[in-house]
């Protein structure tokens, strides 16, 4: 393996790591918040991959897609957390998960109904378009690199929300305790209302973005689900920061297993949860 | 006590309906409704699980699957393997598996042993994916359904739609009188008390990890059981037996009949599979029927929201207010 | 007292548990003897509830021992304590609340006998555990109660319940963690009787707010603040120490109690 070779592979494992911070963030901070288990979690990054190729379409160009895209998403999460998340707080958790593998049948069959069952490309838009060359046959996608910069812009941004606003400490004052939280004046349904709008625009715009890398094809939303249902318990329930560590940590044990031992690859990351669990059952930034 | 008896009751009525069931002589219906009993066997396994145990499993698929591939595997490319031993290697594969992964996945609680039960059933449908070794995406064909052969006599020929319809008919019986009878004993009733409250159970002394790890192995045994039965009923596996959405259907079969109560999951079974061949009927519905997978998913969410007894909980509603009236009387 | 006691059955020694900065639990070495109750007192907060979670099992003390019939079980699980013959009740009542009473004593008495894996009898066909089952009602006083669903005692019976459970399981050690808690004067002057008469076999910790009852059971006492044992000893000995009148509860209340 030459150094150029080793050195894409490794912004490779990042630029999928970050990316699926993106979707995990928000899976563990509705768990750790409010306390559900959502498998609908995944649809939403295929919604915004559906809804990145679609708008593209329509206004050509993925900037102007992703940037009508976030709003509707947000809307969208909103109003799934009116219409059924609200009724599942405090419930058994095999409620929680009936109801949001319902949501998710019901989105795969919107997807088939909406946009076929075909597999679509999105175009890199045109000012990313460009590699920069490694050696003379190597050379590295500049938009991979527009993903991860991206990715740690919103990394940043959401460990300042968390750490240094209002809304921030609102949301660490709801996930230690609810009952202090509303008797201190802090509207919960809010806050429950944004983690959750939050949490689906995340995943969706993981999806926008990274359609232009991945194509945008049936049950993409699953597999993202899965591998980020793996981080989180990597990661620790409810930790932010252990989805950041989990997730870089997935990211490159996939990249370079697909690498060095393609066979076995797809189980890499439920081995490296297995010895996790033997070790660390909370997970590693686990408060239990 | 009573509410019980009039259940068994039911279910003897419906076991005698089953019985029959073949005088139609219609194969698509005799074919359809083995299959809704082999989902009933494996709904079965997993309330002892979800139901009388309290440990919410999304990966129940992997036992399903597993034990169809352990056929599959063992059986000789054109020949019939014997029942006698095939059978039990799937379910102890099974039953060895569930041993493993579960004194890991137990060591978790709540939201993460959905999470890690679902984790390591994907891992088992990608060994069989993405290696050859199992046929890979394609899977593999069983060409010669298994034999019981006593004494150099063939007792059962699974070939005959009838004679499979019978086996799956007696196995489901089985398993339901084996697992009333284990719950009735102090196990079952040590694993209920897990289920409402493992903490005082473990500060009664009951060291529970050795009971949830029994009933998971258990329980996993039992759902390769129906896996190596329905591998039988369609003569092939591949990695979609091991999907999450098995998984998942599964699980809604259990809620939908109403969990902890080992009927209910078999009513759950025919609901389910009946509701998914009306859905998805062509003829019946035309094209909608292509999309049954949204009125499916309707169904799902309304019946978390509205049904959490699932169908048992309502018979069991109009059972105590009709016992209220005649109490009176 | 100062005559030569038996080996105690269960002591600790320097017993010590931390919670990040905070000690709940501060060196704090008692002994409990059969045929005694022991209670300890204190504010809330005082860490008595945090003992009691170290000497179950359902914490592990972070340093210090616990000796019981000699042998040193700290940091054993709560069920290996449990079947070692020490048993304990809840703050909040913890019972199995859609069973029978019945069927909470006889659970109970389950773990005790090696019938659990003989999965193919039925889980009442044990007379030996239905006996230790039967007879812990009759002791608690439930035995009027033995076929009803356990949501539908009152509070003072469901507290009933729930040491009826901890008899069942026949420990040696008694722990009980605020037994009258919100219970009418009525309950609680029952409860302080089945205190008094299970003293007689057992050894017993008792962990209480009410000043009555603990003067009217206790053989020794052992007050807390701040996770530290500030007194020990006779009730009346511990009643009249200076230190305790001015750390805990301003003097008055305590002295009339």
């Amino acid at each position: 393996m030459s150094f150029a070779f080793f050195l894409i592979q490794l912004l490779n494992g990042m630029q999928y790591g970050l990316l699926l911070f993106l979707v995990a963030s928000g899976l563990t901070l509705i768990f750790g918040i409010m306390g559900i288990i959502n498998l609908a979690h995944g649809s939403f990054y295929m919604v915004g991959a559906y809804l990145a190729w679609s708008l593209a379409g329509m206004t050509g160009s993925l900037t102007a897609a992703i940037l009508i895209g976030i709003p509707l998403t947000v809307v969208l999460g909103m109003f799934l957390e009116w219409l059924l998340m609200r009724r599942l707080y405090g419930r058994d958790h095999l409620y929680q998960v009936l109801l949001t593998y319902g949501l998710i049948l019901v989105f795969e069959e919107m997807r088939s109904i909406l946009w076929g069952d075909d597999v679509y490309g999105v175009k890199v838009p045109d000012l990313l378009n460009h590699s920069i060359a490694l050696t003379e046959n190597l050379s590295y996608p500049v938009y991979r690199l527009g993903i991860s910069a991206v990715c740690l812009l919103l990394a940043a941004g959401l460990y300042f929300l968390i750490k240094h606003t209002r809304l921030g400490m609102m949301i660490r004052a709801g996930a230690s305790n609810r009952e202090m939280a509303q008797s201190l004046g802090i509207n919960i349904k809010l806050v429950y209302t944004l983690v959750f709008a939050l949490g689906v625009a995340l995943a969706a715009f993981a999806g926008m973005i990274n359609a232009p890398v991945s194509s945008v094809y049936p049950g993409m939303g699953a597999q993202v689900l899965i591998i980020c249902f793996v981080i989180v318990v990597i990661g620790g329930i409810g930790s932010v920061k252990g989805a950041m560590a989990a997730s870089i940590m997935i990211g490159m044990a996939d990249t370079f297993g697909q690498i060095l031992v393609p066979e076995v690859a797809g189980m890499i990351v439920y081995l490296l949860m297995a010895v996790v669990l033997v070790w660390r059952p909370e997970g590693l930034f686990g408060r239990i | 006590m009573r509410a019980l008896r009039l259940a068994e009751l039911l279910l003897l009525l419906l076991f005698a309906l089953l019985a029959l069931f073949p005088l139609i002589d219609s194969t698509f219906y005799t074919q359809l409704i083995t299959k809704v009993m082999i989902m009933a066997i494996f709904a079965m396994s997993l309330d002892l699980l979800v139901g009388y145990t309290g440990l919410v499993s999304f990966g129940h698929a992997a036992y399903f699957g597993l034990s169809g591939y352990v056929l599959a595997l063992v059986a000789p490319q054109y020949e019939a393997v014997s029942l006698w031993w095939s059978l039990p290697a799937a379910m102890l594969v099974c039953a060895l598996f569930a041993l493993i992964t579960g004194i890991l996945v137990l060591r978790t609680k709540g939201i993460y042993f959905i999470m890690v039960t679902l984790a390591f059933a994907q891992m088992v449908f990608f060994v069989f994916h993405d290696t050859k070794f199992g046929g890979g995406s394609d899977g593999i064909y069983i060409y010669a359904k298994p034999t019981l052969v006593i004494a150099g006599f063939q007792v059962l020929n699974l070939e005959k739609l009838n004679q499979l319809f019978y086996l799956v008919l007696i196995i489901m019986a089985a398993v339901y009188l084996l697992l009333r009878r284990i719950l009735g004993s102090t196990f079952g009733r040590a694993l209920l008390g897990i289920k409402e409250n493992e903490h005082r159970m473990r500060a009664l002394g009951f060291p529970t990890f050795g009971y949830k790890l029994s009933s998971y192995v258990l329980s996993g045994a039992l759902g390769g059981l129906a896996g190596y039965l329905a591998a039988v009923q369609y003569g092939f596996v591949n990695p979609e037996i091991l999907s999450w959405h098995q998984s998942g259907a599964v699980l809604m079969m259990v809620i939908m009949g109403g969990m902890g109560t080992l009927y209910g999951p078999v009513v759950g079974a025919f609901a389910f599979v009946l509701l998914q061949e009306v859905l998805s009927d062509q003829g019946f519905l035309g094209p909608v029927a292509k999309h049954w997978q949204l009125a499916m998913g309707i169904f799902v969410i309304l019946v978390a929201l509205y049904l959490p007894q699932g169908l048992a909980g309502l018979l069991r509603r109009r059972k105590a207010e009709a016992s209220d009236g005649s109490s009176d009387a | 007292m100062a005559q030569a006691m038996p080996e105690a059955i269960l002591r600790t020694e320097s017993l010590t548990k931390r919670f990040g900065g905070l000690t709940a639990v501060d060196t704090v070495s008692i002994e409990l003897h059969v045929g005694e109750v022991h209670a300890v007192i204190g504010p809330n907060g005082a860490g008595k509830s945090t003992l009691t979670n170290l000497l179950s099992g359902d914490l592990r003390p972070t340093s210090g021992s616990v000796f019981f019939a000699g042998k040193d079980i700290a940091g054993l699980s709560s069920d290996r304590i449990s079947r070692l013959g020490i048993g304990r009740s809840y703050q909040k009542t913890n019972i199995f609340l859609p069973f029978s009473v019945f069927e909470n004593c006889r659970l109970a008495a389950q773990s005790r006998t090696p019938h659990a894996w003989r999965v193919f009898h039925g889980a009442a066909e044990f007379p030996d555990i239905n006996l230790m089952a039967e007879e812990a009602m009759v002791a608690a006083g439930l035995s009027q109660r033995r076929d009803m669903v356990a949501a539908a005692l009152s509070h003072g019976e469901q507290r009933q319940l729930e040491i009826a459970m901890c008899l069942a399981t026949r420990p040696r050690v008694l722990l009980l963690d605020e037994p009258l808690a919100g219970m009418g004067p009525q309950e609680s002057q029952d409860m302080v009787e089945l205190i008094q008469k299970l003293a007689g076999r057992h050894a017993i910790m008792l962990i209480e707010h009410d000043m009555d009852a603990v003067f009217a059971v206790a053989h020794k006492l052992t007050v807390m603040v701040n996770g530290e044992v500030l007194e020990s000893g006779v009730p009346e000995a511990v009643r009249g120490s200076p230190a305790v009148q001015t750390a805990y509860l301003g003097g008055e209340d305590f002295l009339n109690g």
